[in-house]
């Protein structure tokens, strides 16, 4: 494939970016450093500022003080059209006048490159995302799942040093955006190139990056690789926001343990100063078995495929979720009497609510 | 149910055909007086003649001249305006709704009162001053730009609405981004992008123009411009039958004109389903 000659990724660093609008801070001194060739996410709720981020990268807005480095320069001077970085956008951005051929050859005709090599260049990147047969067809003969393959091809046509994913997959069906999710990591992986993927579906951070930024209101909370950071959560935030977590009252005991549903376990990170606290625990780490003189009771069963979710209340009448292989959960229906055990791993704690 | 259908069916008929007699009556009893001449029977003299009548070319000629001069001004004008006004929102766009909207509140007679007197008045008191000759100048009766700002004026709320209702149906700062993101300067942007995809509505702004111009008779009679309406109503006192012939045929060419504009709108959206 031809496309190996697309350029190596760069290095982005941001670097105390701050951006306000009006009263609302937006980013508040975020330092995140991503090394080239990386697939960094940047996850966090509505409002956490990592669409500014990306679109600081991208020239579109520009921090009230900080930097933003490509490379070791700073960009943040640089004009959007010079700036070497291929955007894809949330919402449908092809050009509606244009084919998806022409979509894609758009760049390399604003860079004046022959019509020959244009088309073959656009062909090529058509193919490569899986649509070689669709270069005469317009926007609104695609699905929204084609669009945004165009729009990925499209991105891609400048071999930019940075590609940036603004919620790609947020309009598409559960389906397609599991394919396509599975074919940007791929392709990503192929091209080497940097690329920083804005979303708010943890799941799909957590499938694909290489490392997870999580931000919170302008600030990172965590970056990590999914797997440090769904097990290792540096914040209770991170906890509680990345995968599912249960928070079920606690007491603090000394000598770094906690009292939790009738056991003890050992405390990671900062322990509050109250001794009243909620513990953060994973449903997976909360094991449930049928017995008859349990003081817990099943509420509610969710068959989820290979595992199965239950929602038991303790015998104090809190709730808390269950994952169980679903061969386990065989038998456990609502208003079943079970006992509740806590896996002895260490917990985070967070103040209580 | 089917009686009722029927019923509604003749009511449509009927209200159709009545609208149809009040368009059509005035026109085929202009068609006729100028086709039917008492003493000589049926000649299409009224016609032929209107290519040589003594004025017809020089005021059609300046009328569309004026209107070209128009369509690209006021263009110029409002789409920059609403393209920044869509790339970023705030209180600028009410304003510039409620700026193209004024003229059509402000009667025609009322316009040309404020344009007479500043074009009289200017002169006398600049004529110490380099502006005397601009002054003059708007007012050079082979090329007058004083028409052409006012026709700007009045084609400001068509314009408008044209151009704001197809800007509506296209993304313009996603697509604004997209293209820059693709290395695109702002006038690329605006020539490769926004255009091409508002080509509907911008032949909709220069058509409603050419419109105007080619019907406005009040400022150019009273500023004493001969533009194309101005002698067709000089020509009736003389030649009443040249006169609604060469009406006749104004209103069909900008109906053939519309015609066309409305089946190339109709053409482009086939070819692209087609496609």
């Amino acid at each position: 494939m031809t496309m190996s000659a697309t350029k190596p990724g760069a290095g982005v660093e941001f670097r105390a970016l701050r951006r306000t609008f009006g009263s609302t801070v937006a980013l508040d001194g975020l330092d995140l450093t991503i090394a080239p060739g990386e697939l960094l996410a940047l996850l966090g709720p509505s409002g956490c500022g990592k669409t500014t981020a990306l679109r600081m990268v991208a020239g579109f807005d520009h921090p009230d003080s900080g930097q933003v480095l490509v490379d070791g320069a700073d960009i943040v001077g640089v004009p959007a059209n010079k700036r070497d970085a291929g955007m894809v956008f949330q919402s449908y951005s092809l050009f509606p006048n244009l084919t998806a051929r022409d979509n894609v050859a758009f760049g390399p005709r604003i860079r004046k490159v022959d019509a020959a090599t244009r088309r073959a260049r656009a062909d090529e990147l058509l193919a490569m995302v899986g649509l070689p047969t669709q270069g005469d067809r317009y926007p609104h003969q695609l699905s929204g799942g084609q669009q945004q393959r165009v729009a990925l091809a499209r991105a891609l046509a400048l071999q930019p040093r940075v590609l940036l994913l603004d919620e790609p997959l947020s309009a598409l069906d559960a389906q397609v955006r599991l394919t396509l999710r599975e074919e940007i990591s791929r392709l990503q992986k192929n091209l080497g190139i940097t690329t920083i993927f804005v979303t708010h579906d943890q799941e799909e951070a957590l499938s694909m990056a290489d490392r997870v930024a999580v931000l919170r209101d302008g600030r990172l909370e965590q970056c990590a690789t999914p797997v440090e950071l769904y097990h290792h959560p540096a914040t209770a935030f991170v906890a509680e926001f990345v995968g599912t977590m249960n928070r079920v009252p606690g007491r603090l005991t000394g000598e770094g343990r906690v009292e939790v549903a009738g056991q003890r376990l050992p405390v990671l990170g900062d322990v509050p100063a109250e001794n009243t606290v909620d513990v953060l625990i994973r449903p997976e780490d909360v094991r449930v078995s049928a017995d008859a003189d349990g003081a817990a009771r099943v509420v509610t069963v969710s068959f989820l495929g290979p595992t199965t979710r239950l929602y038991v209340e303790l015998p104090d009448g809190v709730g808390v979720k269950a994952d169980l292989a679903t061969r386990q959960a065989a038998g456990l229906g609502p208003g079943a009497a079970v006992r509740v055990e806590l896996a002895e791993h260490p917990v985070r704690v967070a103040a209580s609510r | 149910m089917a009686a009722l259908t029927r019923r509604a069916r003749a009511w449509h008929g009927f209200v159709l055909a009545l609208a149809g007699l009040y368009f059509a009556v005035p026109l085929v009893a202009s068609f006729v007086f100028t086709v039917d001449v008492p003493g000589q029977g049926l000649t299409g003299q009224a016609y032929t003649r209107i290519l040589g009548a003594p004025g017809f070319l020089d005021g059609l000629g300046l009328s569309l001249l004026l209107a070209a001069a128009t369509i690209v001004l006021v263009l110029a004008l409002v789409v920059p305006a609403l393209v920044a006004v869509r790339l970023r929102p705030g209180r600028l766009g009410s304003v510039i709704e409620v700026l193209c909207t004024l003229p059509l509140v402000v009667p025609p007679i009322a316009f040309v009162a404020g344009i007479g007197s500043i074009l009289r008045l200017g002169p006398e008191r600049l004529s110490h001053t380099p502006l005397y000759q601009t002054f003059l100048a708007v007012q050079d009766e082979r090329f007058p730009l004083a028409l052409v700002l006012s026709y700007t004026v009045l084609a400001l709320p068509f314009v408008f609405r044209s151009l704001d209702s197809g800007l509506r149906a296209v993304d313009v700062p996603t697509l604004t981004e997209a293209a820059r993101s693709c290395g695109a300067s702002w006038w690329q942007v605006l020539v490769r992008v926004l255009l091409p995809n508002l080509r509907s509505s911008l032949a909709g702004a220069a058509f409603l123009t050419l419109a105007l111009v080619l019907g406005e008779y009040t400022i150019a009679r009273i500023l004493t411009f001969e533009t194309f309406p101005v002698w067709i109503v000089k020509v009736s006192g003389s030649e009443a039958r040249l006169s609604v012939a060469v009406s006749l045929l104004s209103l069909l060419i900008t109906w053939l004109l519309l015609l066309a504009l409305s089946s190339a709108g109709t053409r482009t959206t086939k070819n692209e389903e087609k496609r």
